[in-house]
């Protein structure tokens, strides 16, 4: 099939030559041959969906060569009163079962521009379907029988629209020709869904009296409706603008990998993502969240390389890119590409959401999902239900539990770690997240706040600290390759009387000797100098402080990791959730645990178990273990 | 870029790409940059023709001059000579990591549309859905190309790709038009057409079970014109079949030799085939109208498709 969106064809298994037909027009000029603004067409099953768009083809001559009249003896053949909707079907293969299961596109053009237009499921079973076909789209077109009036799905879909972020929609009354063309019956309809639209948020370009068997107000201004003076459903298409990206938002791009191939003896290490909106140029300051860690822009990569010292072209919300770093930061996929000196993402594990449900299985606050926003995966947790709606209705479903299949629901989230993107009132893309559940995408939603959480002071310092963090002239790279090492904590807990410290002790010793840069630092050290105001206030007991004093203790550290040397540590019964803190003010650091004594204490998260046996004779095959694990994890040099 | 110097490619002085052509592009990169993130064992199909040429071209501009992954060529043995000259001709020059299959038992024993044997349907069927199906789950040899001999040899990898990249347009034929971006195939390379998975802001279904391997379709929204246009944007070089080099007839669509007949047209450059494409000329010819398999099909392929084809 020609396909050519410059023509009027169909995306159809008809195979015959008809199919590819096209108006015999000049050639129009280029850009309008090949672009084609999307628009959705959605309303309750049975309100004519097809019949418009069946009148749409028709009536602007973007019908195949002699489709129609096939159309037309096909029915007399077979005895069926001849129907616009038919035309769609007979481009299409689905007159099997006679209603649209899945979004089809349909091509046609006015005399202004060329239109793809999908046809979007109206039955409740397609919802998934119909949303895939919407978020295609630049514009909608919604459609209401004016006998039925408005209906579940008219509600549903208007609401899936304002939540997918479209924001051009037409409403079209249609089938006026059952009511006598009645003004009357036109204003009810148009004054309930403009109220019920108010609801939303959403405003729509115009409400149209249209009948698509007639075809009145289709694509000619109809005679039968003389109080009507708007535009036709045409006029009120090509009167929908192009949706332009705002260039003026702040930057944000979710990282999608930092690719590194060696192949051709390339050196280069190219930060790869999609721009999700703002723009960024070569030596621009970029900040990864949530890590807070920042670099400048080297250089931004194309393919095929550009000439030498000619520009590259400027960066676009949605190019895919890819960027090289000054410095060799540790970024990775599901970081938030963010540019410094301008509105910062949020940085949390809860947040407050609209969500709608798509699985037929309800979500539930029992269980585990996946949440994916930008690129990163994280499991998350339904913490709280403010509110299920009914989406046909609006109204609250009366203390609901769960989020049942089409429900849309205001709730609270929590993930498991930090999560960064912006909230709907200030970055609509990048507020945008889907759910996970048994490997289906099963709903979506937006973020509309953040809430706090234990840890998110801990991680706010960290972040600002990142963030203002003034940099050397040695990068992290240089100095790992002049001491041939790579930073790690090295930490050894235990009881109070295990023997942790020696073992520590043992280790820093055997690295210094092998030419390692290394230090001890036992925990208790800092209680006395770093610590004094701490120790000042509880004398006796550092326990109410144990959070205060762990932030310190892992501050430290941060200074030793940064200088490039690896830190032996020794701490008492460190247990998961003070892992997760000094992970958190560590973030991204080499955390490398050894528990010494009682197993079950640090069963889970320590690397490595060293048994409690008094006698010191076996230190050095302890300590060579501990060798081999840092050699493992990349610390060391291998061999 | 001094650390790029020696990525094959070469530097290219440039027009800008149009919007529209921009907008595909990065979808389309977009969508591949997602498959590479998502599966450890990922392929893509490069049939030869323009299509799969340009999502080659894709990749490259995806991963910056690289392919990380091994590109799969079915061979029927019955291709046109021109295709695999051409594909190995590439494969050296840019470095590919290139892997063929076919259907030796088959061939061997001349059960074969050209030896008599079986109607087309049957033979298409054969050499390349049961091929293509073998080589992808890794139970038939792969036969990859050893850069350093300059030759083809069975590949050490049987692993079954779970994640396989294919340039599929919805525009080419009703069935292509509902796919998704991400479309999972069960154990059975079953595809269900209803029970889609939905595709919203971006967010494509890269999750799976264990078992189901996925096919990935970034070309989705390109049309015939689209893929014309590109290529003379990005001077992406295309086998000669395409035009006409000097009998008036050239092949729209490639496929194996005795199944595929060119078309009547005088368009010599990309210039001519785009002009072509835009005058309407071509109005009243499918583009696989000399692919004879289509019209043994019924039309549609869609018994085709459900099978495994692509």
């Amino acid at each position: 099939m020609t396909g050519t969106l410059g023509e009027s064809a169909v995306a159809s298994s008809d195979g015959a030559p008809g199919a590819m037909g096209a108006a015999a027009d000049a050639a129009p000029a280029a850009d309008a041959a090949s672009t084609a603004m999307s628009i959705v067409i959605v309303g309750h099953v049975d309100h004519g969906k097809s019949t418009v768009i069946g009148r749409l083809l028709a009536d602007t001559n973007s019908l195949p060569d002699g489709k129609l009249q096939q159309v037309k003896d096909l029915c007399v053949r077979t005895s069926k009163p001849f129907e616009y909707a038919f035309l769609l079907d007979a481009l299409k293969d689905e007159q099997a079962q006679g209603i649209t299961i899945d979004s089809a596109r349909v091509f046609f053009k006015s005399a202004l521009r060329h239109y793809i237009i999908i046809d979007a499921p109206g039955h409740i079973e397609f919802l998934k379907n119909m949303i895939t076909g919407a978020a295609r789209a630049e514009a909608a077109l919604l459609v209401i029988d004016a006998q039925e009036g408005v209906r579940e799905n008219s509600r549903r879909h208007g609401y899936m629209l304002s939540m997918l972020g479209i924001d051009q929609v037409a409403v079209l009354v249609n089938k006026m020709d059952l009511m006598g063309y009645n003004e009357e019956r036109f204003r009810e309809i148009r004054d309930e869904y403009t109220a019920f639209l108010q609801g939303l948020g959403v405003e729509p370009a115009a409400f149209v009296p249209v009948s698509g068997v007639e075809g009145e107000n289709i694509a000619t201004p109809g005679a039968l409706m003389p109080w009507y003076d708007g535009p036709t459903v045409l006029q009120v298409l090509d009167g929908f603008g192009e949706v332009h990206a705002d260039l003026e938002l702040p930057f944000r791009m979710p990282v999608q990998d930092v690719y590194k191939f060696t192949r051709f003896g390339d050196s280069r290490r190219i930060v790869a993502g999609t721009v999700a909106a703002g723009s960024i140029a070569v030596g621009d300051e970029v900040v990864f969240y949530p890590s807070g860690k920042k670099s400048e822009v080297a250089s931004i990569e194309t393919f095929p390389p550009l000439p030498e010292g000619s520009a590259v072209p400027a960066v676009r919300p949605t190019d895919a890119i890819g960027f090289t770093l000054k410095e060799q930061l540790y970024v990775n996929r599901g970081q938030l590409a963010c540019r410094a000196g301008q509105p910062s993402p949020r940085v949390a594990t809860r947040l407050r959401a609209s969500v709608f449900w798509l699985a037929r299985e309800a979500m539930t606050k029992d269980k585990e999902y996946l949440l994916r926003v930008g690129t990163l995966r994280v499991p998350v947790w339904l913490e709280e239900i403010t509110r299920v709606i009914d989406a046909s209705t609006l109204a609250a479903i009366p203390d609901a539990d769960r989020i049942g299949r089409h429900d849309v629901a205001e709730c609270v989230l929590r993930c498991e770690r930090p999560v960064a993107f912006d909230i709907d009132a200030e970055l609509t893309e990048t507020s945008r997240f889907v759910l996970i559940d048994d490997y289906e995408i099963s709903g979506g939603g937006i973020v509309q706040d953040t809430l706090i959480d234990d840890q998110a002071w801990v991680r706010d310092t960290v972040l600002l600290r990142n963030v203002k963090w003034e940099r050397g002239s040695i990068s992290m790279e240089e100095r790992s390759r002049k001491y041939g090492q790579k930073p790690a904590l090295v930490l050894f807990t235990g009881s109070a009387d295990s023997r942790k410290k020696d073992l520590a002790k043992a280790l820093e010793r055997e690295l210094f000797s092998q030419g390692r840069s290394t230090y001890y630092l036992g925990i208790g050290s800092v209680v006395y100098g770093i610590d004094a105001d701490l120790k000042q206030r509880a004398p006796d007991s550092l326990h109410q402080n144990r959070e205060e004093h762990l932030r310190r203790f892992a501050e430290t550290a941060h200074l030793f990791l940064d200088s490039g040397l690896i830190l032996v540590a020794s701490a008492i019964d460190i247990g998961e959730s003070d892992l997760a803190l000094l992970e958190a003010v560590l973030d991204g650091a080499e955390i490398v645990v050894v528990g010494v004594g009682d197993k079950d204490a640090t069963r889970g998260f320590a690397h490595l178990h060293v048994p409690e046996i008094a006698d010191t004779s076996d230190t050095d095959v302890h300590v060579m273990r501990a060798c081999a694990l840092l050699e493992q994890r990349g610390v060391l040099p291998k061999g | 870029m001094s650390g790029a110097a020696a990525v094959p490619g070469g530097v290219m002085e440039r027009e800008p790409l149009p919007a529209h052509l921009k907008k595909l592009e990065n979808t389309s990169v977009h969508i591949m940059r997602e498959a590479y993130a998502n599966f450890s064992n990922l392929c893509m199909l490069w049939s030869i023709g323009k299509d799969s040429t340009v999502l080659l071209w894709l990749a490259r501009k995806a991963f910056f001059g690289h392919v990380p992954f091994p590109l799969v060529h079915i061979d029927t043995a019955y291709k046109i000579p021109e295709m695999i000259e051409y594909r190995d001709r590439f494969t050296r020059e840019w470095g590919l990591l290139m892997v063929y299959g076919q259907n030796r038992q088959a061939l061997d024993a001349k059960q074969t549309y050209p030896d008599g044997a079986i109607d087309r349907i049957a033979c298409c069927k054969s050499l390349k859905t049961q091929a293509l199906k073998h080589t992808l789950d890794g139970s038939w040899p792969r036969y990859r190309f050893n850069h350093e001999l300059d030759r083809y040899e069975v590949d050490a990898n049987k692993e079954p790709y779970n994640g396989v990249i294919v340039g599929a347009r919805s525009d080419e034929e009703g069935s292509r038009s509902k796919e998704r971006y991400f479309s999972a195939r069960d154990r059975g390379s079953n595809w269900d057409i209803a029970e889609q998975p939905p595709e919203f802001w971006s967010y494509y279904k890269t999750d799976f079970a264990p078992g189901t391997h996925v096919r990935v379709h970034p070309l989705l929204d390109w049309t015939e014109l689209n893929i014309w246009e590109y290529i003379k944007y990005e001077s992406i070089p295309t086998v000669p079949l395409y035009y006409d080099r000097g009998d008036g007839t050239r092949f729209r669509s490639l496929g194996c030799e005795p199944c595929t007949t060119p078309i009547e047209s005088p368009a010599r450059t990309v210039d001519d085939i785009i002009e072509e494409l835009r005058s309407g000329r071509l109005k009243n010819v499918a583009e696989r109208s000399g692919r004879a398999q289509d019209k043994d099909d019924g039309g549609g392929l869609e018994t085709l498709r459900r099978d495994g084809y692509m």
